[in-house]
């Protein structure tokens, strides 16, 4: 990578300004000491990219032309309205002007576009969080990243609807990809984001992605992050999230398919009285392969965090959870909470749940449960005792297991929707569409397990 | 909190040490340092077999080959291991009687409030002393031995017992486990040794006591312990060393071996000098100690009361190998002034219908830091498994931190693991309510953290139980709030 890097440099930096060329620098030269994470790390030793890595794949250093925009990016949500931004193989896919400017303030649009027309807000906001953790992989998208999406929200401004960014990767190669998405929010600003990962294909890809959120004082963000991505992609997904004070953040992680995901999430805590949710649900097969790691920084007073996370293994997957909360010596009156809840169907699925607490400050709240089982055969003998077949009953019980993450959903019909994607998951249907994940099939009746309501 | 209080709890958490005196006896040391020759100088000084001497300089050559580890939340000052003195030994040894013990010893053991002549009357406790690496005196051996049952100094079951000694050391924990693993197997210079035979249930509770003594030295023994089919024992271990300014390293080893149907109970009260309140001195206890159940139905329970050493980095362990197996462990751990403990414990979960317990019960005080670190492992084959782990975590001052790094790895679909953990300080209310009732604030914190350990304090022998209850009261004392 540091050869691809040198060879093409003068490629890489084309669209820099100086200080983006000197970041860029500087992370290479991180990178050469860290180097790819590898299962040595103890972050990284459930979760081994050696395979993806030697799958061997084509790096492109300009947009590649993109046929049928529309075909790709037909996505509806019934009854929600959406302003969407769309990346196609990490580049920003411009429909007439690659930066909006909205009449209410805000800017959103491609990233390499917001290096140029935004050079102040840029070096306020660029690498700053996410230059501090110590990730071979974040060092790497630092020194490649040419595009991705850039939104600011201004001071006082709240997004009238929500934005959703989908990220697809369409490709008849192997592609390596690293966009890099910049997310700010003024003060005492709003904004609702859905993030989508998805692949068009069954073809092998790497994606790199580096996300950064920053809120400032009294903001309040809603991220719905959804990937569904195919079997034989690696996708990894590192969000750094800068909180300053009195803000709210509640952030969903769905992950319904791809070969090998890992979800990369540091929370900075670092005003006063914020308040965080991180929900997570995975629901996998085959050989899919899960890891969630969450870091929350407490460094402030008065905080609050609360994780959620909730997996089925069904077949040969296999899934991993790493919380870590940190609280520092003068985060008192700190509230931290960690869960994580697990089912196995299978002999040959596995969990690796570790949940740490690291707590410095002694006036805290601060706990955590893991449990890993299997659906309670009493309820399934009650609900087979009304006559519910047993295919049906194990259904409605892994609903119920994953509903407790989705119902957290504020958006009503982006919560219907995902309910009926999360359904249909359980069904076996979207392994993967031909279509992006929130276009499954563009019924428009809700989903329904086939019960005889009539036998209840 | 209440000024009062914070100053209670300093008096209670920076108590000095009261097992720091130093004992003048003659002590034989091997010359400082670690190579091979001092390796075949401790064998041969031990008049050991062949094999025994394989064993030690093959973990002594796999031992260079490793690094120390770091992976531990402790901040480890370098340790120079040629500035080590590796054997140390009281000059009389191997009393025959109580009566040719040299009375400094005995005196050093009674003022630890260890008698080893009071023991011998009342019916009670089998003792073996174990001084700067070397066993000084077993009691009870004869009455044990009616029963078949070999207690001794491991030198001794080398030299009585080398069938068993072959057949066993190293088997649950090998050389090549960890770092300080194969320095143990390479130096490691006495300790006891504990078989009791098929169906045989040990009448009385098993007690080593360990000392350090002599400056500069290292203190490496080595404790296996085999229950045989359907044989039960108690055993306990107790530990104190003098008060000096320099670190000393303790590595030891503890195996044990539960047959089909055995039950071995292991109870530890670990009294290492911690250092001064400044963080200086104390004892480095590395120490590796491993159960397996090998046979089905039987039973490794691990109890340990932590409130000594500068450095703890210890994990008992159970590998629950039969069907049925069950393991437990119970841990209170303290740590004050500028101690670090990382400490917890593995469950290995392989045979069917496993099962096993954990509850950790961690207090930080002062500058300390006090991690739980736990592996529970349900492997394919352990269908189902069953494990309830419970870690805890008291915060007494806002200048230390308490953490718990829980390892959870499930591979199979009828087994149940459940973890939960809370970390707070000690609640204001349960405080105001003692108060309110005229309890004086270092007697409320002192019955409350009684309170918050005693899930663990009640699974302790009666002796130990009074005496870590005792240590509890005194490391704590004026240190909560």
């Amino acid at each position: 990578m540091v050869h691809l890097f040198e060879e093409n440099r003068g490629e890489i930096i084309r669209n820099d300004s100086e200080a983006i060329s000197g970041i860029r620098d500087r992370s290479l030269d991180h990178f050469r000491e860290t180097g790819l994470p590898d299962t040595k790390l103890e972050e990284w030793k459930n979760t081994n990219l050696a395979e993806s890595f030697a799958k061997g794949y084509e790096y492109h250093f300009n947009p590649v032309p993109v046929r049928d925009l529309q075909r790709t990016f037909h996505c509806v949500i019934p009854h929600l309205d959406t302003a969407v931004i769309g990346q196609m193989n990490g580049w920003y896919v411009s429909q007439d002007v690659p930066l909006i400017r909205l009449g209410n303030g805000i800017i959103m649009g491609s990233l390499a576009q917001a290096f140029r027309q935004y050079p102040g807000i840029i070096e306020k906001y660029y690498n700053k969080y996410s230059s501090e953790d110590k990730n071979g992989l974040t060092f790497l998208n630092t020194a490649f990243a040419q595009d991705g999406v850039f939104i600011y929200v201004p001071d006082n401004v709240k997004s009238s609807k929500p934005i959703q960014l989908i990220n697809v990767i369409r490709s008849d190669e192997n592609l390596f990809i690293q966009p890099r998405n910049l997310i700010v929010l003024g003060k005492n600003s709003g904004l609702t984001l859905v993030h989508c990962d998805d692949s068009f294909n069954h073809q092998p890809s790497f994606s790199n992605i580096v996300t950064e959120v920053f809120l400032d004082s009294h903001a309040r963000m809603d991220h719905y992050k959804l990937q569904n991505i195919n079997n034989n992609s690696t996708l990894v997904s590192s969000t750094y999230f800068h909180l300053e004070k009195e803000t709210v953040l509640d952030s969903l992680f769905l992950t319904l398919n791809g070969g090998l995901l890992r979800n990369n999430t540091r929370v900075l805590l670092n005003g006063d009285n914020s308040h965080i949710n991180i929900n997570g649900l995975y629901l996998m097969d085959r050989k899919q392969h899960v890891d969630n790691y969450i870091y929350i920084d407490h460094n402030a007073r008065g905080c609050s965090s609360k994780e959620l996370f909730k997996g089925i293994l069904d077949e040969n997957a296999s899934g991993v959870f790493n919380g870590h909360v940190m609280v520092r010596r003068d985060a008192q009156k700190t509230d931290a909470y960690q869960s994580n809840r697990n089912i196995l169907l299978t002999d040959t699925a596995k969990v690796n749940s570790k949940p740490f607490l690291e707590i410095y400050a002694d006036d805290v709240k601060c706990s955590h449960g893991s449990t890993t089982g299997q659906l309670d055969p009493e309820a399934m003998f009650y609900l087979r005792q009304r006559a519910i077949g047993e295919d049906n009953a194990r259904m409605l019980l892994m609903f119920a297991f994953a509903d407790e993450v989705v119902e957290k959903i504020s958006i009503p019909p982006l919560r219907n929707r995902i309910e009926d994607m999360v359904k249909r998951r359980l069904m076996g249907e979207s392994l993967i569409c031909d279509q992006c994940v929130l276009n499954c099939g563009s019924k428009e009746q809700p989903v329904e397990f086939r019960i005889d309501k009539e036998m209840i | 909190m209440e000024p009062d209080t914070h100053k209670i709890l300093d008096q209670f958490t920076q108590r000095e040490y009261k097992y720091g005196f130093v004992t003048d006896i003659e002590t034989e040391m091997a010359p400082r340092g670690l190579n091979e020759d001092i390796v075949r100088f401790i064998s041969a000084r031990k008049n050991e077999p062949e094999f025994l001497l394989d064993f030690r300089l093959k973990a002594y050559r796999y031992w260079l080959t490793l690094k120390q580890p770091g992976w531990a939340h402790l901040t480890i000052p370098p340790i120079n291991y040629q500035d080590i003195i590796y054997y140390a030994a009281p000059k009389k040894n191997t009393p025959g009687s109580l009566e040719e013990v040299d009375p400094e010893l005995l005196d050093t053991f009674n003022k630890l409030g260890i008698s080893l002549a009071e023991q011998k009357k009342l019916a009670g406790v089998a003792v073996d002393a174990v001084m700067d690496s070397v066993s000084v005196k077993t009691t009870f051996s004869d009455t044990l031995s009616k029963l078949g049952i070999i207690f001794c100094s491991f030198t001794e079951a080398v030299q009585k017992h080398p069938e068993l000694i072959r057949q066993y050391l190293g088997t649950v924990v090998p050389y090549t486990d960890n770092y300080f693993a194969a320095l143990n197997s390479a130096v490691f210079s006495d300790g006891s040794f504990c078989y009791i035979p098929k169906g045989v249930r040990c009448p009385v509770e098993l007690s080593t006591y360990f000392r350090i003594n002599a400056a500069k030295t290292g203190q490496f023994e080595r404790t296996l312990i085999i229950a045989d089919e359907g044989a039960y024992v108690s055993y306990m271990e107790g530990c104190t060393a003098p008060q000096r300014d320099e670190n000393q390293l303790h590595a030891a080893i503890v195996e044990i071996i539960a047959m089909k149907d055995a039950e071995v109970k292991y109870s530890t009260v670990q009294n290492w000098y911690p250092g001064n309140k400044n963080g200086e001195g104390g004892i480095f206890n590395f120490v590796t100690k491993r159960g397996i159940c090998k046979g089905s139905n039987s039973k490794i329970s691990w109890t340990q009361v932590e409130t000594g050493s500068a450095i703890t980095w210890k994990y008992p362990s159970c590998i629950l190998q039969g069907d049925n197996s069950v393991g437990e462990f119970y841990s209170v751990a303290v740590t004050k002034n500028y101690q670090q403990a990382d400490t917890g414990t593995k469950m290995i979960h392989l045979g069917k219908n496993t099962r096993s317990t954990i509850i950790s019960k961690g207090i930080s005080a002062g500058f300390s830091n006090n991690s739980y670190r736990g592996l529970v492992r349900v492997a394919r084959g352990a269908a189902n498994a069953r494990n309830y782990s419970q870690c805890d975590s008291l915060l007494l001052g806002d200048k230390c931190g308490a953490h718990t790094y829980p390892y959870i790895q499930v591979e199979n679909k009828s087994s149940v693991v459940e973890h939960e953990a809370t970390t707070s300080r000690i609640s204001e209310d349960q405080l105001f309510y003692c108060q309110q009732r005229g309890i004086s604030t270092e007697n409320a914190i002192g019955l409350i953290v009684n309170g918050y350990a005693r899930q663990v304090l009640s699974r302790l022998p009666m002796e130990f139980a009074v005496e870590a209850q005792k240590l509890l009261s005194i490391s704590l004392e004026g240190a909560v709030g």
